[in-house]
């Protein structure tokens, strides 16, 4: 056995391209994710049994259900129940974004739900409406508390991203597959992909470590 | 009469037990009412409903005149658009004083003015700090209420309250969870108020306070108003055995300051 990087390394721009294309759908996902997820919390949240009920299962379905399922579905399911044009690209930012929206939501309801019943009462008191009490008083609170999950979050999502592949989207996996048969370099090629995936999500979680840090010294000075 | 507040037939309860069990009481402009009662006697849940933290299961409240709320089929209905502009007339601070940690002391007070009232950055300053001189705070603008002693934090949040220019003010125990020697400083900056000429509405275990500050004392026991008066008299001269046994159940008035 010989390793030989020479094929990888004039294709690396290949690899870039695909480097580029997972930061952009992961990117997309957690725009459309994050705004969603809250949604979905604050849905769960209402005192309404029936919407609370019904957010509760949509979020409870795209967490049970595995993520490549519901890329199949989106992809090549579908097109089939109403006429749109599906893209790789747009299936996999649709499933993802709903995907991780789900588990956002999550996360955002135990944040939500962290902070002091007081706090509420505090704002009410003040004439406050719920979404002012909730914008102004209880969300910066409560998004301090969630940053470490949402960053774990948003490194499990990276990850899973590598799925959009099997519906033929450009990503870091796709395009690597691509040079290891057209290179017959698998070995060489997955490799370095492996180690591109590590460098990033090593950056990321060291940046999340970070954070905590940083937070953990401030002090979370919530409890009254 | 020129009541500003006037609570008929209040009835609260929640799932079967009752708490508040037909409440008739009015308020008059300046006066201030000290609410007496034992533990779990409703007093909270009275207070509550006065700005509707708590929705009355029966019974109508006015205010200025204006019944909050509207009746039909027999049925009080409130809008939340109408209970929150009540809620920015009527002042109330907690025995846990519920500052917003992540903000100043100034924003703090400044929040209700400027979310609320709409009232622009600087005028809300301006009035922040005044109410902060008000209370006797004015160094601790730029602290955070983490680094504030229990007292402070309470006089932080009656300023808040007052920044509002409130009809009346509602205290629900605000001394109960400070330090002994902390009491003093809140009682005496309520006391202030009560001489300033606000309207004030007080759930205290502070006898002292009730003898010497109160113009009024209401005794609430089982869902209703046992007993109300004069302090001197109501305090000195029960004329009910609970109400006796209330009062022994306190080590008797230590003044204010
Ligand atoms: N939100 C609530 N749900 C159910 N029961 C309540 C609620 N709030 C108060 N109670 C009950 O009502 C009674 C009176 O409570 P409260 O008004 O807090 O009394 P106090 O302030 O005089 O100690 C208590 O038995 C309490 O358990
Ligand atoms: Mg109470």
């Amino acid at each position: 056995m010989e390793w030989n990087f020479w094929a990888v390394m004039t294709d690396f721009d290949l690899l870039l391209l695909g480097l580029v294309n997972t930061l952009k759908v992961t990117a997309l996902a957690l725009l459309f994710g994050v705004p969603l997820g809250l949604c979905l919390a604050v849905l769960r949240l209402s005192g309404a049994r029936l919407v609370s009920a019904a957010a509760a299962f949509i979020i409870e379905f795209f967490r049970t259900t595995p993520p490549l399922v519901q890329l199949f579905w989106f992809f090549f399911a579908l097109p089939i129940l109403i006429d749109v044009r599906m893209t790789p690209f747009i299936a996999s930012i649709v499933t993802f974004s709903i995907q991780s929206s789900a588990f956002f939501a999550e996360i955002f309801r135990g944040g939500i739900q962290s902070i002091d019943q007081g706090q509420w009462e505090g704002g009410k008191a003040i004439g406050m409406t719920y979404a002012q009490s909730m914008r102004r008083i209880v969300l910066p609170q409560a998004v301090k508390r969630m940053i470490p999950a949402f960053m774990e979050r948003s490194i499990e999502l990276l990850k899973t991203t590598t799925l959009v592949s099997t519906v033929a989207y450009t990503d870091l996996m796709f395009q690597a597959n691509d040079l290891a048969q057209k290179t017959f370099r698998p070995l060489e090629v997955y490799t370095v992909v492996a180690l591109m995936y590590f460098a990033l999500i090593f950056a990321l979680s060291q940046l999340s470590i970070a954070v905590e840090h940083r937070l953990a010294k401030s002090g979370d000075s919530t409890v009254r | 009469m020129n009541a500003i507040l006037r609570i008929e037939n209040l009835h609260k309860r929640f799932g079967d037990l009752t708490v508040l069990a037909g409440i008739d009481a009015a308020v008059e402009a300046g006066e201030t009412v000290v609410l007496l009662g034992s533990s779990g006697s409703g007093k909270s849940t009275l207070l509550r409903c006065i700005n509707f933290m708590e929705t009355p299961t029966e019974g109508r409240i006015t205010l200025h005149g204006r019944l909050v709320g509207e009746e039909r089929g027999g049925v009080m209905r409130y809008r939340e658009s109408e209970l929150c502009k009540l809620r920015t007339r009527i002042g109330m601070v907690f025995q846990h004083f519920n500052l917003f940690p992540h903000m100043t002391v100034l924003r703090n007070i400044m929040e209700g003015q400027v979310t609320v009232l709409k009232r622009g950055a600087a005028e809300a300053a301006a009035k922040a700090r005044e109410q902060l001189a008000r209370v006797g705070l004015s160094d601790k603008a730029d602290e955070y209420p983490a680094r504030l002693s229990g007292g402070q934090k309470q006089r932080v949040a009656i300023a808040r309250a007052l920044a509002m220019d409130p009809d009346m003010m509602l205290f629900d125990e605000v001394t109960s969870a400070l330090d002994p020697e902390l009491v003093g400083e809140v009682l005496k900056t309520m006391r202030r108020l009560t001489e300033e000429g606000m309207t004030m509405v007080v759930v205290t275990h502070e006898l002292g306070f009730a003898y010497h500050v109160a113009n009024r004392v209401l005794f609430l026991d089982q869902g209703v108003i046992l007993e109300q008066g004069e302090p001197q008299q109501v305090l000195k001269e029960p004329a009910t055995q609970r109400m006796r046994e209330f009062l022994d159940g306190h080590s008797l008035f230590k003044l204010p300051d």
